[in-house]
């Protein structure tokens, strides 16, 4: 009874971290459709931002939650200005450009920060479930992915900008012959997507050694969330996301966490097989 | 004068070749001391503070008046932490620069990049890190701990603070998989048993299952013997859990880089590991090589375990040089195959004339506060696992890595 209960917390920590590897991503590559190779990167840069305001005594959930996002939105605003409104309907040269970007963000961390595995502690104790331990951080890692989604959806579909926003990203053409400006619009949501990958990487910092390539290791797992999910942004991203992450629990406590990876990945290609468009090319079809 | 490009190149072709010459002549007067280690890149946490030691202990001999009467130069490549960048610059070495001998590698890929160039250009060479065990060649010279000489000291020690249940987790790569094989062998021997393998990819990160399985079978003792920055995740996530009073954890790695500076003591404490070398090992040698440190580089943090392998390694060369009285490559690996011991700050370090592996002190120790308190001090180990398999007395042809059945 007691492991079922802490099986059925980690597939929702799975799920949940899933959510957030991707959320950013979904943002600029789902809506934006700028294959952004640097995601990884800005994760990356998001742990950082946590790791030194905490070691420079500002408290962690500020860091995360605020400070980091802010952070590495407005070094995607930058790079956004710089690089990627040259490259806007260009996918194959997003890819090439934000590859270098990752190489050269690799190449800043290093210098900054040196090639060395650091790290913070998580602010949450662990606490029992009968016999059982469990890391108390998995929840908040839930309750953020929760509100993330909630976030998001209420944005898109409630607010003014939202609406701008998906209209802008639909037909940018229409959207200036209205009297908004698409450059504008792309320039605030990629800041955003940049700061929701900020975001992800901040609050799985304390969970990691980070080191500066840590990146690659969200990268794949992202673009496979995002692209399984399919067109809907916050419909396939938690249908994807609850999809994998079962899947990839279910094997880990079967057998073992590399067959979790296996599953996962293998899943992903018989998914695609069966829906090359994505959950949402099939279904929730029309939903956000 | 009117200078062209082409007048201009073989002009300064010429001068540079002039410039050249005095240090071929000179040449002839120093020892060279070829050193290839990654110090940037992803491994320079391991590369950089090898270099420092290799530097600190040939400044050390040239201070006390060279070899033979001569200077040693050290000639240094920087690998990058890339493995093809080693066969490149091992050629160079051997070929161009004819170094006396190499010092260097760090993964066991690199190792054996360079290896053969080695032998077939009748090079000594040094691979001062721990590493599986096995490699027999009579052309190198190993002075690492491998992993009986750890786990031996390790596991009993770790199962009398315990229990007889056993769980292991494991990197998935040679080393892990080796060692994995070496703790199951000392588990049973000590009269325990291992409920449990697992192994993990080197970008696994995330633990959580894996915490709640070990939960669910209950064993009474984890080890770990897990590399590198992902897999450092795992003993934040263990603390994280709340984990860490409840059963107690042995390593093989942590700290080889200095990971457990990184984790926060409430993370890393108690955590029992078996090394060659701890910073907090309290004795007037490695108290002397704190301080001939700290003066050379400021302070002495970054010492660690193959940093100290890899200038205990150099002076072991130099040892073996000053009792051949020449620079011959068979005069020198018989002085070293004679028995040869140096005294180091890990402790006396004796070269085994079968394996050309050490005969070392191996301290089991706890973290504590991010440092290595040691417990106790076993000395003088054998390697056995690697004397199982390789005999360079009987074979001194012999030229593999054997693979250790247990």
């Amino acid at each position: 009874m007691d492991l079922t209960v802490v099986i059925l917390v980690e597939m929702l920590y799975a799920v949940a971290s899933l959510i957030l590897i991707s959320a950013g991503l979904a943002v600029v590559f789902g809506m934006m459709k700028v294959i952004n190779l640097a995601h990884g990167e800005f994760m990356m840069m998001g742990g950082y931002a946590t790791i030194t305001a905490v070691n420079l005594g500002v408290n962690i959930f500020v860091a995360m939650l605020i400070i980091a996002p802010l952070v590495v939105g407005l070094i995607g605003l930058v790079v956004e200005r710089l690089v990627i409104r040259h490259l806007y309907g260009r996918l194959v040269d997003t890819m090439l450009a934000t590859w270098g970007l990752s190489l050269f963000f690799i190449g800043l961390a290093t210098m900054i920060f040196g090639n060395t595995t650091t790290g913070i502690s998580t602010p949450i104790p662990g606490f029992a479930i009968g016999n059982y331990q469990i890391n108390g951080y998995n929840f908040f890692i839930i309750v953020v992915a929760i509100l993330l989604l909630i976030g998001m959806l209420s944005i898109l579909k409630a607010t003014r900008a939202g609406l701008i926003a998906r209209g802008a990203m639909q037909r940018s053409d229409m959207a200036a012959a209205l009297g908004y400006s698409p450059d504008r619009i792309y320039m605030a949501t990629f800041f955003c997507g940049s700061a929701l990958s900020g975001l992800a990487g901040a609050v799985l910092a304390p969970l990691v050694g980070l080191v500066p390539t840590s990146g690659g290791a969200y990268i794949a797992k992202a673009f496979i969330t995002v692209i399984a999910g399919g067109p809907s942004l916050i419909a396939g991203l938690f249908s994807s996301a609850g999809f994998f992450g079962v899947v990839n629990q279910i094997f880990t406590f079967a057998i073992s966490p590399v067959i979790g990876e296996v599953a996962l990945l293998v899943a992903a290609v018989v998914l695609l097989r069966l829906l090359p468009q994505g959950i949402t090319g099939k279904f929730f079809k029309g939903k956000l | 004068m009117s200078l062209n490009r082409r007048k201009f190149f073989a002009s300064t072709a010429a001068l540079a070749g002039a410039s050249m010459l005095p240090r071929a002549v000179m040449a002839a007067d120093t020892i060279k001391l070829g050193s290839i280690l990654d110090t940037s890149g992803i491994f320079d946490a391991y590369g950089k503070p090898m270099d420092m030691a290799a530097r600190l202990a040939v400044d050390e001999i040239n201070a006390a008046g060279g070899l033979l009467g001569k200077q040693v130069e050290v000639v240094a490549y920087d690998t990058q932490s890339d493995m093809a960048l080693y066969s490149q610059y091992g050629q160079q070495l051997t070929r161009q620069d004819q170094v006396d001998v190499v010092h260097g590698g760090i993964l066991s890929a690199s190792r054996e990049a360079i290896r053969q160039t080695m032998r077939k250009t009748r090079t000594p060479y040094f691979y001062n890190v721990l590493y599986e065990g096995g490699v027999c060649d009579r052309n190198i010279f190993i002075n690492g701990v491998t992993p009986a000489q750890q786990v031996e000291a390790l596991v009993p020690y770790a199962m009398g603070k315990s229990g007889k249940k056993v769980y292991i987790l494991a990197a998935d790569y040679n080393y892990g998989q080796i060692t994995a094989r070496w703790i199951q062998k000392f588990v049973a021997d000590n009269g325990g048993e291992t409920v449990g393998v697992d192994f993990f990819p080197l970008d696994v990160s995330d633990f959580g299952s894996t915490i709640a399985k070990i939960q669910s079978v209950g064993p009474d003792l984890v080890i770990a013997p897990l590399v590198g920055g992902a897999h450092l995740s795992f003993f934040r996530q263990w603390a994280a859990a709340g984990m860490k009073d409840r059963i107690p954890l042995a390593s093989t790695t942590l700290g080889v880089g200095n990971e457990h500076k990184v984790l926060t003591p409430e993370e890393g404490n108690g955590i029992m590991v078996a090394y060659n070398y701890s910073q907090e090992l309290d004795t007037p040698a490695n108290n002397a090589f704190k301080e001939k440190w700290a003066d050379a580089y400021g302070d002495s943090n970054l010492i660690h375990e193959i940093a100290v392998s890899n200038y205990q390694g150099v002076m072991t060369w130099a040892e073996a040089v000053r009792q051949a009285g020449s620079m011959d490559r068979d005069a020198l690996i018989a002085a070293l195959e004679s028995g040869l011991s140096i005294d180091g700050p890990a402790g006396k370090i004796t070269v085994d004339p079968k394996t050309h592996h050490a005969v070392l002190d191996v301290h089991i120790m706890e973290i504590e506060d991010q440092g290595m308190k040691v417990i106790e001090t076993l000395p003088q180990r054998q390697p056995i696992d690697t004397q199982a398999v390789c005999d360079l007395s009987a074979n001194p042809d012999d030229n593999t890595q054997y693979e250790i059945e247990i």
